[in-house]
């Protein structure tokens, strides 16, 4: 795992979480939208916090499909979940809500599910793209230099 | 009866969100590494490759559907019941998914893994 590939697998993390509760913050300013007023969605992207959600959940889309295309399904999906964790600290020492106890123990399987993965390899199998695979591993180093 | 909707309304989103996420990881697999082939070729390149291959629209289709799976669950049921039931039996069904469809080595590690995030969702919205 290079320092690049590191950084993608942030990047999910932090573009998911901070996406979603920026969507989630911006739709409440909007407030509620019926099915009568659906013009009402189409304004809401006027709002700050929603077309910045937006924003942040496209880059999600990108670094995600990003990680998808080095490393295994099982990988990405449980090494990107830290987001999780990152929106209850947020909610204890950010917004200061009551975190239970039964909540810092899902902080902590979750935590543990992320160590158990990391520790392993991102891709057990080749590429399906023979272009990719038929490069030999001196030449696609210098590209990651 | 609501009770089913709403079970059945997990079971769409948990299926159509595997299935997105094991087509989508079965496009990019075959795009190849986007940073290399980005470098190598230019975004453009990148970009229309990634439009060409059946498998990623196919998989935008399938979490489309689980999007708006979603909504209509939450509809029929609660918030606090539809969206960590989906969201830790999807981490589970995407580690079968994965080692049926995609081939990928599920090892022990992987398994808790999965095991791991899952009940630690479902504990998150205990």
């Amino acid at each position: 795992m290079t320092f690049r590939k590191y950084l993608v697998l942030a990047c999910v993390t932090l573009c998911a979480s901070i996406g979603d509760s920026l969507l989630a913050h911006g739709m409440k300013q909007v407030g509620n939208v019926s099915l009568n007023h659906l013009g009402t969605v189409i304004l809401a992207v006027t709002n700050p916090s929603v077309a910045f959600g937006i924003l942040l959940l496209l880059g999600f889309f990108a670094s995600y499909t990003t990680a998808l295309s080095w490393a295994d399904l099982t990988y990405v999906l449980p090494a990107t979940s830290l987001g999780y964790v990152l929106l209850t600290l947020i909610a204890r020492f950010y917004l200061h809500e009551n975190v239970t106890l039964t909540r810092w123990l899902g902080v902590l399987l979750i935590s543990a599910g992320v160590g158990f993965v990391t520790q392993g390899p991102e891709r057990t199998h080749h590429s399906l793209n023979p272009e990719i695979d038929s490069q030999p591993e001196a030449a696609t180093s210098n590209i990651r230099r | 009866m609501k009770q089913l909707y709403t079970w059945c309304a997990i079971a769409v989103i948990v299926f159509a969100s595997t299935s997105g996420d094991v087509l989508l990881a079965r496009a990019m697999k075959q795009v190849g590494d986007v940073g290399e082939l980005w470098q190598k070729h230019g975004l453009f390149a990148v970009v229309a490759r990634m439009l060409g291959n059946p498998f990623f629209l196919s998989g935008i289709l399938a979490m489309t559907l689980a999007f708006y799976s979603l909504l209509f669950g939450l509809s029929w049921g609660d918030v606090s019941l539809i969206a960590p039931a989906s969201a830790s039996l999807t981490f589970v069904a995407n580690a079968i998914a994965a080692k049926l469809f995609l081939h990928e080595k599920v090892d022990h590690r992987r398994w808790l893994a999965a095991l791991c995030v899952a009940g630690g969702v479902m504990l998150l919205a205990a």
